[in-house]
């Protein structure tokens, strides 16, 4: 239930919804786009981002709590563990059991390798089980894989790696096929047809889903497939630190029980990284659509291990991340809502944006219509409209529970019917649009260390377009588990395993003048802070 | 607003204090647990947080997802971070879709004895005993459609004297329909064969090798559909 203060403004959008139904706003042009951009986007703000002292990336800006944990202290050091006797013994070993280092490990375990699955909390405890509203690909009539690199490379602002757009979009059909005969439940009309629709910056219908449980639905298919074919994971087990062999490959890593705190050595002839992103890491203090154990992890690991960072400065603010009640501030409200045909508006009820332009545009326009006064006042800051009672005006009564169950359960259980009143909505932290820099192998500069998903960087250029992440994470996923499936018969682990890297990077933090506390990857967010629990970490005005 | 405002909660049967509009899981954290356990994607999706109350002097349990539940005064908390469900191994390739497998896999199922703790308790409000009723015969594609919402908590299986293991009997459910009782999509096959067989390739390859200002122009003047 909305408070009283907001009634009036409340009254105002439905007594304009008729005619915000029935309207077309009109799409930025490419020089609006920027100007908006460079004013109001988060990414643009200078005071938020500092410069990287050593590595790979030296002289490169990135967030400060980013920065904090690239130059921040290892959790290891040779000597806590005995490297020469591993636990583990594996072809492939694969760090994060989220919807890429599953994906991964299926194709691994097809190619024959030893598997062994590492992950911080449980499989598919991960973003891929959040993303609500689909995935892309270019597969009816109208649509061609070079329309969707269009899309994509355009949405990203022309910055993407091309030949990892290539590969995105034309694995695409393949992987939708993939994941259907896995039994993956796709929503189809009674003829098998694909019902699909538009996301934020696509030029043609090409979002699939599964209601708006697509990821879930993904990610339980995949976990259940991990399941049957006995691949074993040693959940809430986190990767702490890579190891090297003595020509400096990847081969294996040093692993914490999240619980005993014991330390576990294994050894791999090739590393997959899938750690996902880095939402609570809540850049800039906003709030977070994101997963609990999204920290950034795989990006300290793979630049402590010398592997190259990409647009580790651009991140992804979901234009729509519920602004009310408090108990749910952040949680991602789908595109999807959008897609069906929701619109946003201001206080007045006025539409002050095309409901489909890409995220960091989308969120750009909230942020500004917020500081222009014309939001609806709350706790945290502010919030606009996203009237989703347009949707079964324009669909036909009961499309909002049949096509996104979830949000109406979300906002129902707390005295909010989004099939008739609108749902308050902000920006929320939701995605790392770099990463780690990859090759069209998914192998790293660090040789025998892959990488696929949210954790790498250059697919989506500077911004990614809704339905291209849940792609993402399977057409590289497999990918990648192609990759080491056939890399490991070739290789041969030189030497001891060793720590000569943390050491150098010691060194190299000393020799750079960095002091600090702080030991890195993170693992986990605190929120014991009352300021944090009860305002969020903030909203940024 | 009710920031001022708390309620006494009991974790574990210890008293606390918290801010009345914090979650079980955000009050936990106030009290000053650092979770591992039980505790995931904190936004209701991945049934992590499976957790059990009982307001005091109230004879009814209650069970809920941590992250979706507001705290309340008197409220004894326990969690139940793990739950010990049965999962099956099956290949997805070799099975068929009739009752017969259910028998093979998950013979409990056919102990159930109708009490409706599973659909009384379920936190997504889904009717469990409905879907493994549908699953007793054979109705994959109802079974299906009927648990599709269904996190995988395992609070159902936790109330349950037959010892079903509700979620996973759901899941071999919507792998077969999706698999084998839901049509194909032609249009689907026919774009992989059309891929495989690399009929996008030169339009692609032109793509790719525009410069910088025609491929803006291009996107920028795209057409899109309506």
């Amino acid at each position: 239930m909305y408070p009283d203060s907001y009634q009036e403004s409340l009254a105002k959008v439905a007594a304009k919804r008729a005619e915000n139904a029935a309207a077309e706003p009109r799409r930025m042009t490419a020089d609006e786009k920027d100007a908006l951009l460079k004013e109001y986007h988060p990414d643009y703000r200078e005071d938020q981002f500092e410069e990287i002292k050593i590595g790979p990336n030296k002289g490169e800006k990135a967030p400060h709590e980013l920065v904090a944990m690239l130059q921040a202290h290892s959790r290891v050091h040779a000597g806590d563990v005995d490297l020469d006797k591993p636990q583990y013994d594996v072809d492939v070993l694969i760090i994060g059991a989220g919807g890429a280092g599953s994906s991964a490990a299926i194709e691994a375990d097809e190619a024959g390798a030893n598997v062994l699955m590492t992950t911080k909390l449980r499989i598919g405890d991960a973003n891929t089980m959040m993303a609500e509203g689909g995935i892309q690909a270019a597969d009816k009539e109208n649509d061609s894989p070079q329309q969707h690199f269009l899309d994509a490379y355009g949405g990203g602002h022309f910055a993407a790696k091309k030949e990892l757009v290539e590969k995105l979009v034309t694995e695409a059909p393949e992987d939708i096929q993939w994941l259907n005969d896995l039994g993956c439940e796709f929503d189809k009309d009674e003829t098998g047809r694909m019902i699909t629709t538009h996301g934020g910056g696509t030029s043609r219908k090409r979002m699939h889903a599964c209601k708006d449980y697509s990821g879930a639905e993904i990610m339980r298919t995949l976990r259940d497939e991990v399941q049957n074919r006995k691949i074993p994971i040693l959940e809430f087990t986190s990767a702490i630190e890579l190891l090297k062999d003595e020509e400096g490959k990847a081969a294996g890593a040093v692993l914490v029980n999240m619980e005993t705190l014991e330390l576990t050595v294994v050894r791999a002839k090739t590393v997959i990284l899938a750690t996902g992103g880095a939402g609570r890491m809540h850049y800039q203090g906003f709030p977070t659509s994101n997963h609990y154990g999204a920290t950034a992890d795989g990006l300290v690991l793979a630049y402590r291990a010398g592997a190259k960072l990409l647009y580790q400065h651009t991140l992804q603010y979901h234009p729509t991340g519920a602004a009310y009640p408090d108990q749910i501030y952040g949680a991602l409200v789908t595109e999807k809502v959008r897609s069906l045909g929701a619109k946003i508006v201001n206080k007045d009820g006025e539409i002050f944006v095309h409901p489909l332009e890409t995220r960091d545009v989308e969120a750009a326009a909230i942020i500004r219509e917020c500081k222009k006064g014309n939001g609806v006042e709350t706790d945290h800051g502010c919030g606009v409209w996203l009237d989703a009672p347009i949707i079964d005006i324009k669909n036909g009564e009961g499309t909002i529970k049949k096509r996104i169950p979830a949000m109406y359960r979300m906002f129902e259980k707390r005295g909010i019917d989004i099939s008739k009143e609108p749902i308050l909505v902000y920006p929320t932290l939701h995605y790392q649009n770099g990463g780690v820099d990859i090759n069209t192998d998914c192998e790293t500069a660090v040789k025998d260390l892959f990488a696929a998903g949210e954790v790498t960087g250059g697919v989506h250029g500077t911004n990614r377009l809704m339905g291209n992440s849940l792609l993402d994470v399977i057409v590289f996923g497999r990918d990648a588990g192609k990759a080491a499936g056939a890399r490991f018969k070739d290789v041969e682990i030189k030497g001891k395993l060793n720590l000569n890297h943390v050491d150098a990077f010691e060194d190299e933090l000393k020799a750079a003048g960095v002091e600090t506390d702080l030991v890195s990857p993170k693992l986990l967010s605190k929120y014991v802070d009352q300021k944090t629990l009860l305002q969020g970490p903030g909203i940024i005005q | 607003m009710a920031n001022e405002e708390f309620v006494n909660v009991y974790f574990f049967g210890k008293r606390y204090s918290v801010p009345a509009n914090l979650t079980i899981m955000t009050g936990l954290e106030y009290a000053g647990y650092q979770l591992v356990r039980g505790c995931g994607c904190r936004n209701g999706f991945c049934g992590a947080c499976a957790t059990i109350y009982r307001i005091k002097g109230d004879a009814e349990l209650h069970m809920a997802l941590a992250c979706q539940t507001k705290v309340e005064d008197n409220m004894y908390v326990a969690t139940l971070p793990f739950f010990p469900l049965q999962k099956k191994v099956y290949d997805i390739n070799q099975v068929e879709p009739t009752q017969q497998i259910m028998m093979q896999l998950y013979p409990e199922i056919y102990s159930c004895i109708g009490c409706n703790a599973c659909t009384k308790a379920c936190p997504q409000g889904l009717n469990v005993m409905q879907y493994i009723a549908y699953a007793q015969r054979g109705d994959f594609k109802k079974c299906a459609d009927e648990s599709f919402d269904c996190v995988m908590c395992g609070i159902c299986s936790s109330r349950c004297p037959a010892g079903i293991s509700h979620s996973q009997v759901a899941e071999l459910a919507r792998r077969i329909n999706g698999k084998y009782l839901t049509p194909d999509a032609e249009h689907l096959k026919q774009r992989v064969k059309e891929i495989y067989d690399g009929n996008f390739k030169a339009a692609m390859e032109d793509y790719m090798s525009k410069s910088d200002a025609e491929i803006r122009e291009m996107y920028n003047t795209r057409e899109i559909e309506k």
